[in-house]
């Protein structure tokens, strides 16, 4: 940390003059002036910083490395907004998106968390890396805590600061490779005091600890500590922006709307737009969709918007049907995009999955039921599938359900090549 | 840190050796020993757990009464590995991963065990046997159920040097005398010894080619009292096996070396950290250290130089390739996690235990003996301007004769596969896993620091290997051994890993090359340390040298329909509920 009367120094971020003083932390140095170098694992008071989750990563003097590990010093060079620096710090977040197991809109920590947070300054619509589903632990054994390893991005804060009284660590990293996780010391644990045991809770970036009994108090959408405004000037969507793929010029333009693996919730928030609706009529007419209850496509269309990911075969023939019938695909929600709410199961084999509703559930008598299957009706996949793992799709509007402001704009965007601004408030994840 | 109340606890730095006597004497690490440590190190369990399982031979459960290690590196595995691991699995009774019902047989794979030249190889209670043949498993094991000991029936291991320059042109493979360099330091002051290490332009023999000279004297240059020289005899990068040699050829030649560092920049105390893979060779080097005290050549005022004191003992690994990375080298000699730590600090600064602390690697030590022994002259006259000197290159696979070579920096790869006698090479991995993929294009290339620098890997594949299943054995390596500590080796590797194997299922596009080429390239910026910035070199430049062959592996019509979907697959597992 900087000593009270160290240097006065001048670096550069980006092209312009900084004065700061010698020692300080770099990402410490551009929040005090104003310019965000995105980060993670970053504690400011642990000294070395941790450096685990890489999300800060910059070019400095030259080199890439993470921001949060440098101290500046006189006529530092940092460049923070390159093209390339900031796919690469996306692609680090969407990493920590696909290794873990995050179900937002079911998780505690929604809108307070820095995770999801990271994900919303950086635009990151989608992880490009396939989720790699791994099933993990809930641990309810401790005391006061639950640890929800599917939400950890083993930052090792907890590692590092939930220390007892008498110095002892509460919390280790174990196994390593792709195995690592963080592990809770029961017996350690239990001898924290409560303030310390919410401390815990609240400097893990993430939902992965929770104190029984003291999971926050869930305050409405807006009041949450990510949720209105970013931490940098003009925040945009980026991929609207650069949208290759426009509809071909034409009259009115027609859309398709479906629902598979979904919840209806995303179709729901479309009609959220009330009055704007009436002007979206005047420019698109809508073919096959619920919102009108025609079953079959009459023409081809130039927008197909998907809610929901696979679950079953019917879901699979639909999505291909809509692949040739519409010119621009586009998933629409979290269960379209990557599977969503329905892909918990996908960490669970489907046998177990079954026979826990079907078989062995609270209400079932033994013996008395069995697993529906039948030639009338859709066959269960293994899995939930994300629509891009079964065809080709080219847009995707994040949200669960995603704001109506976002869609339309989005399908505007695509449609009439009409420059738009998704604001900060309206790209959610949940 | 838990506070000490003086003398209360033990030091932490003992961690490891207690954790293995308790394996050694049990055969596995029990819950109470576990319990026990937390107490006498004072630290919480937890803590200790979190040492045991980042190191692989470290066994919560029972290992068996004979534990054996097969490896399962690439060589191996074109050696016929599935072969050896079919026919132990059949005479003992247990399959991988697990040990047999009469708890006598433990079988696990393992990466590779400094073995190359002699592959298929395992480790038995941590002796070795190489060459293995089925026959040859069922003699062992068979051997073993008699009553044997493995250290009885264990192979030894041949020093294997294939080829030694002339004379005058040698560095390593020459007449030696143990004991016979450190003497001559009386005429020498430290500052002499490190200008003439300097002057020799040694460089790190570990694969970083860092100048020697320089970091001597950075540490030398450290006001603090307490310095540190350490050996890194981790050995790891699959194929690597020269420092094993040297060690088992010249022990007493890397114990100078180090003694000559210790007097170059002021340390009296040297730690060897040997990878638990060369237990077997512990009770060597041990003995070379007691000849040295004897001789006077370790110990208080060494050659009667007045206030030379220093001080050698061995560390033994647990079974971690990261922790050859200095850093990760360090935490591990101080009892924790083998995690490398931030690059906030140079070793020589801040080594371990925080004091200034020289890493080098075993050739590099001996190199440093013989500089003093030959002078720097004499390193200046071999090798090219910019690599003076030779090296140690391990060569394996296929070739007829795998070993040590001593190359004069600057040599061709041809020459060293017509020297090895190499049939029909296609490719060559120079520096291992984490080094750079060489096409038979490119075998005019020289090894050197400009051109082919290399850390003393070198195997060879002929036109017959594919080349996916060498990329695919990489990858798991890597995987497996991720420290775990950053996000884009942790789970990168991973996802590589998955992307290959749908490589290998014949489901893969042109575009699925651009995103290992991408993701590979976000691993390489992103990641802390070089394992992970490593990990995807050599894929990329095979995709990048094997066109056609990769070419070859995908799918060249898509229609926006992802053939990799499988809509009869995905149902398979629903319709065992058909009735
Ligand atoms: C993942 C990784 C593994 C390494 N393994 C070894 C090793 O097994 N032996 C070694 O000498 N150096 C190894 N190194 C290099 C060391 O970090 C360090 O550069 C070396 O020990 C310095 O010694 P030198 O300058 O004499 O080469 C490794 C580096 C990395 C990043
Ligand atoms: S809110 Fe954060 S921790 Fe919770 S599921 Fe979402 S990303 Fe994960
Ligand atoms: S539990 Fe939370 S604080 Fe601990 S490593 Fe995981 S994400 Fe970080
Ligand atoms: S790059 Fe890999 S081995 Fe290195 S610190 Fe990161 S996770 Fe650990
Ligand atoms: S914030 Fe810098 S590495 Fe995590």
């Amino acid at each position: 940390m900087a000593k009270k009367n160290s240097k006065e120094i001048v670096i550069s971020i980006d092209g312009k003059k900084i004065n700061t003083q010698e020692g300080k932390n770099l990402v410490k140095a551009a929040e005090e002036n104003g310019i965000f170098i995105p980060s993670l694992c970053y504690y400011e008071h642990i000294d070395p910083p941790l450096g685990t989750c890489r999300v800060c990563t910059c070019t400095i003097d030259g080199y890439d490395g993470p921001a949060c590990t440098q101290k500046v010093r006189d006529g530092m060079k940092v460049e923070v907004q390159t093209k390339k620096l900031r796919d690469t710090r996306s692609a680090i977040v969407e990493m920590m998106f696909s290794e873990g197991n995050h179900f937002c809109p079911g998780c505690e920590k929604s809108g307070d968390c820095d995770l999801q947070h990271m994900g919303y300054e950086m635009g990151v619509s989608r992880s490009r890396f396939p989720h790699l589903f791994k099933d993990r632990l809930i641990d309810f054994n401790p005391k006061r805590m639950v640890i929800e390893h599917n939400r950890c991005v083993k930052c090792h804060r907890c590692v590092e600061e939930v220390l007892t009284d008498d110095g002892k660590r509460v919390f280790s990293f174990a196994n390593r490779g792709n195995q690592t996780e963080v592990a809770i010391d029961y017996e350690q644990e239990a001898r924290l005091t409560d303030d310390q045991a919410l401390n815990a809770m609240s400097i893990c970036p993430t939902g992965a600890i929770l104190v029984k009994g003291a999971v926050m108090t869930p305050l409405p959408f807006g009041d949450r500590k990510f949720d209105m405004t970013s931490e940098q000037k003009g925040f945009y969507e980026p991929s609207g922006k650069d949208s290759k793929k426009a509809a071909k010029k034409g009259k009115k333009k027609t859309i398709a709307t479906i629902s598979l693996a979904g919840c209806f919730g995303c179709h729901m928030s479309l009609l959220d737009i009330d009055l704007g609706l009436l002007d979206i009529i005047e420019v698109v007419e809508f073919n096959k969709s619920p919102l009108n209850d025609i079953k079959e496509f009459t023409k081809q269309c130039d927008i197909g918007l998907v809610e929901g990911g696979c679950c079953n075969s019917e879901n699979v023939e639909v999505l291909q049907e809509f692949r040739k019938k519409c010119d621009i695909l586009v998933s629409f929600g979290e269960c379209a995009i990557w599977g969503g709410l329905p892909a918990m199961r996908n960490t669970i084999p489907l046998e177990e999955c079954l026979e826990e509703a079907y078989l062995n559930g609270m209400t079932s008598e033994p013996g008395e039921y069995i697993v529906p299957y039948n030639r009338e009706l859709p066959k269960i996949l293994d899995k939930v599938y994300p629509n891009n793992e079964i065809v080709k799709v080219d847009y995707f509007i994040p949200g669960c359900p995603p704001d109506a402001n976002h869609i339309w704009k989005v399908v505007q965007n695509l449609l009439f090549n009409e420059d738009y601004s998704v604001l900060y408030s309206e790209f959610k994840y949940d | 840190m838990a506070k000490r109340k003086s003398g209360k606890f033990r030091d932490r730095v003992e961690l490891l050796d207690c954790l293995w006597a308790y394996q050694s004497k049990h055969g596995y690490i029990k819950d109470n020993h576990v319990k026990q440590c937390s107490e006498d190190f004072g630290i919480s369990e937890v803590e200790i757990e979190g040492v045991i399982s980042f190191y692989h031979f470290f066994m919560r459960q029972p290992g068996g009464k004979f534990t054996i290690y097969l490896n399962n590196s690439i060589v191996s595995e074109f050696k016929g590995f599935e072969r050896i691991k079919q026919a132990f699995e059949r005479e003992t009774g247990a399959s991988f991963g697990s040990v047999d019902p009469g708890r006598q047989f433990g079988l696990f794979e393992t990466a590779c065990i400094g073995l190359s030249d002699y592959e298929p190889a395992a480790l038995i209670n941590f002796h070795p046997f190489i060459n293995l043949t089925t026959l040859k498993v069922k003699e062992i094991v068979s051997q073993l159920k008699k009553g044997k000991r493995p250290a009885d029936i264990c192979d030894d291991i041949p020093n294997n040097i294939r080829l030694q320059p002339p004379k005058e042109g040698a560095i390593f493979f020459r007449d030696y005398k143990p004991g016979s360099i450190v003497p001559l330091l009386s005429q020498m002051k430290p500052e002499a010894v490190i200008e003439e290490v300097k002057r020799s332009m040694l460089r790190g023999m570990g694969g970083a080619l860092f100048p020697t000279g320089l970091k001597w004297a950075s540490c030398a240059a450290e006001g603090e009292k307490k310095k540190y020289i350490v050996c890194n005899a981790d050995e790891g990068e699959p194929g690597t096996f020269k420092d094993r040699v040297l060690m088992t050829s010249m022990p007493a030649l890397l114990l100078e070396g180090m003694i000559i560092a210790g007097y170059a920049v002021g340390s009296d105390e040297g730690v060897i950290y040997l990878r638990a893979e060369y237990f077997w060779m512990k009770k060597q080097l041990e003995k070379t250290i007691k000849q040295f005290y004897k001789m006077g050549l370790l110990g208080t005022d060494i050659t009667g130089i007045k206030g030379f004191n220093f001080d050698l003992r061995i560390q033994m690994g647990a079974g971690a390739y990261v922790c050859g990375e200095e850093t990760a080298l360090l935490n591990s000699m101080e009892g924790k996690r083998g995690e490398p730590r931030t690059k906030q600090f140079f070793p020589t600064e801040k080594g371990f235990l925080d004091k200034p602390t020289v890493v080098n690697n075993v050739e590099t030590f001996c190199a440093a003996a013989r500089v003093v022994e030959l002078g720097s002259d004499h390193f200046l006259s071999i090798g090219t301007a910019s690599s003076p000197g030779t090296k140690l290159l391990s060569v394996s696979g296929d070739c007829h004769k795998p070993g040590i070579y001593e190359v004069a920096w600057g040599t061709k790869v041809s020459r060293v596969l017509k020297e090895a006698e190499a049939e029909n090479p296609n490719f060559v991995q120079v520096s291992g896993p984490s080094g750079s993929c060489i096409s038979a294009k490119e075998f005019k290339r020289s090894i050197e620091k400009d051109d082919l620098p290399c850390g003393g890997s070198f195997m060879i594949f002929n036109d017959k290997r594919d080349i996916l299943t060498i990329m695919k054995n990489y990858t798991n390596f890597f995987k497996e051994e991720s420290c775990g500590f950053c996000t884009p080796c942790r789970a990168g590797n991973f996802i590589i890993q998955r992307k290959l194997e749908k490589i290998g299922k014949g489901l893969a596009y042109p575009s699925d090359y651009d995103d290992i080429r991408e993701w590979g390239e976000v691993m390489k910026m992103t990641s802390r340390c070089g394992l992970g910035k490593a990990a995807t070199n050599s894929l990329n430049q095979a995709l990048e040298k094997f066109p056609k062959y990769f070419d070859g592996l995908v799918d060249h019509h898509k229609e926006g329909l992802n053939k990799e979907f499988d809509l009869e697959s995905a149902v398979q597992e629903y319709e065992k509920f058909k009735s």
